[in-house]
């Protein structure tokens, strides 16, 4: 009898533990929400929500990683909504069961920064593929992602696109940051380098020293952002019902306008186009 | 440097001018870290005594593991702890993923180590005076534990704040566990990770100062609780 109530000490333990660090944060109608640096660093989520919440009453909770590492939490079930831009990924994950359907949202553009010396000689240029392959023949310094997010992502396909080969450029002219967007300028600014990065971020970015945007408007640098709902038949923690209404929202009337309406210095940062 | 001039004042700006958004972040860290710290001076402390005390085989491989634990890397105690409470994972019923719970678990497995190797220190050199009086006493290993802790209060509040210094520090756990949501999880560290990322670097650094302050204070009203206990038992 002693020896079953010795065994059973640490479990009792664990259950103790969590009985009375649960209750003290107990929680309200809410939804996890797991997207992007670029939709946090900019502000447009911390803009919107509010209007949403005090219609709805529901709590958007934004967990803001990479793309890649979004889409893994959510396929985790860690989450009941996906926002994102990376639609290739994204439509995989419908495709594979795990998000239930795939609605555009949003879209804004890519744009390259760049030192003001200009090493490779770029700046005014709207081809990136172009632009990029010159960064490389100069052997200019170029921070990247590489944190297999969005925007990287979106990075890699134009150097494949360029003929670069990147693995002989890894740790020289290439620097690879493995952290988020706003990481990466701030290291990217550090060093001199060229950085792809979202035009949102780039706006409100408040650590812009001397960098200029040097290659804009080319259609390739196109950014779209998808929203799914996480499926909860694969999932059933999933609050279905919560993030659904969030999407309805998202893309309907008010929540495509209220994308609308944020502007940081008069500049719109995200377009609205959902269908 | 203009910018570190610029950050002090900003922090002080922040923390007269009542801004209740940050109070909120500061009562958040505060609540998750001083509640792991307690859970971990809970089991940490009999853990690192019973080891002081204790005559069995494989103690010095115990002492050489526990001491080498102290230094467990934060980022990988987040990955477990997520890959635990993950909706995937073997705890995810519990539904703590994303929740001050959930960093408290993590920071918890982060400091006990701390605590208990701290402990077995002090206990071990008291035991070293007293163990042939304990002994002449009657009094076993085991049952001299709470005692020889009693006694070492006053040196085992350094482990107590050395826990609390690693735990209100660290970024890489909490950051993974928690989200870092708005008004839910973000803690003062993860909001100067957010501020440092958005380019904000006088925020930032002024929110760094504003940390190092409360690192202060808490250190400050230990001290003070010290020596007020100190005078109570010398009257």
């Amino acid at each position: 009898m002693s020896n079953l109530k010795c065994r059973r000490a640490p479990l009792l333990g664990a259950a103790a533990f969590f009985a009375v660090v649960s209750p003290v944060f107990a929680l309200d109608s809410f939804i996890v929400v797991q997207s992007t640096t670029s939709t946090q660093n900019s502000g447009l989520l911390d803009s919107i929500l509010p209007g949403f919440t005090a219609e709805t009453e529901i709590e958007v909770r934004i967990v803001a990683v990479g793309t890649g590492q979004a889409i893994k939490n959510a396929q985790n079930g860690d989450g009941d909504v996906l926002l994102v831009h990376a639609k290739a990924a994204e439509e995989a994950f419908v495709a594979k069961g795990w998000g239930v359907e795939r609605h555009d949202v949003m879209y804004n553009d890519f744009v390259i920064v760049g030192p003001p010396a200009d090493p490779a000689g770029i700046a005014g240029m709207s081809d990136a593929v172009a632009a990029l392959r010159k960064i490389a023949d100069a052997n200019a310094i170029y921070a990247s992602r590489g944190d297999d997010s969005g925007t990287h992502k979106a990075e890699l396909r134009l150097w494949a696109e360029a003929g670069v080969d990147l693995a002989a450029a890894s740790g020289g002219w290439y620097r690879e940051t493995g952290s988020g967007m706003g990481a990466t300028l701030n290291a990217g600014i550090g060093m001199g380098a060229y950085i792809l990065t979202d035009r949102a971020t780039w706006i409100s970015f408040g650590n812009k020293a001397d960098h200029q945007i040097s290659v804009e408007e080319d259609p390739k640098l196109f950014n779209q952002y998808g929203v799914i709902l996480v499926n909860p038949e694969k999932h059933p923690n999933v609050n279905a019902d919560a993030g659904q209404i969030f999407i309805d929202w998202l893309t309907g009337n008010a929540g495509q306008a209220a994308i609308a309406d944020y502007k940081i210095d008069g500049q719109q940062l995200f377009f609205p186009n959902a269908r | 440097m203009a910018d570190f001039a610029g950050a002090f004042l900003q922090s002080l700006g922040l923390i007269f001018g009542g801004d209740a958004e940050l109070w909120a972040i500061v009562a958040i860290s505060l609540k998750v870290s001083l509640t792991a710290v307690a859970f971990a001076c809970l089991i940490g402390m009999p853990i690192g005594a019973w080891i002081a005390v204790g005559r069995f085989r494989g103690r010095r491989g115990l002492i050489v593991a526990v001491n080498a634990l102290m230094g467990l890397p934060p980022v990988v105690v987040g990955l477990v702890v997520y890959l635990m409470l993950s909706n995937s994972g073997p705890l995810g019923v519990l539904q703590l993923l994303y929740t001050p719970s959930a960093m408290i678990l993590a920071q918890f497995i982060l400091v006990t180590p701390i605590v208990a190797a701290l402990t077995r220190q002090v206990v071990e050199t008291l035991n070293d005076e007293y163990a042939d009086q304990l002994r002449s006493l009657g009094v076993s290993r085991l049952r001299s534990v709470p005692a020889l802790l009693w006694d070492g209060r006053f040196a085992l509040t350094t482990a107590v704040l050395a826990g609390f210094g690693r735990a209100i520090a660290e970024v890489g756990a909490v950051m993974i566990v928690g989200g870092n949501i708005n008004h839910v999880t973000r803690v003062m560290t993860t909001t100067i990770a957010l501020e440092t990322s958005k380019g904000n670097l006088s925020l930032a650094l002024a929110l760094g100062t504003i940390l190092i302050l409360m690192a202060f204070t808490v250190n400050a009203a230990v001290a003070l609780l010290d020596s007020a206990s100190r005078r109570v038992i010398h009257v």
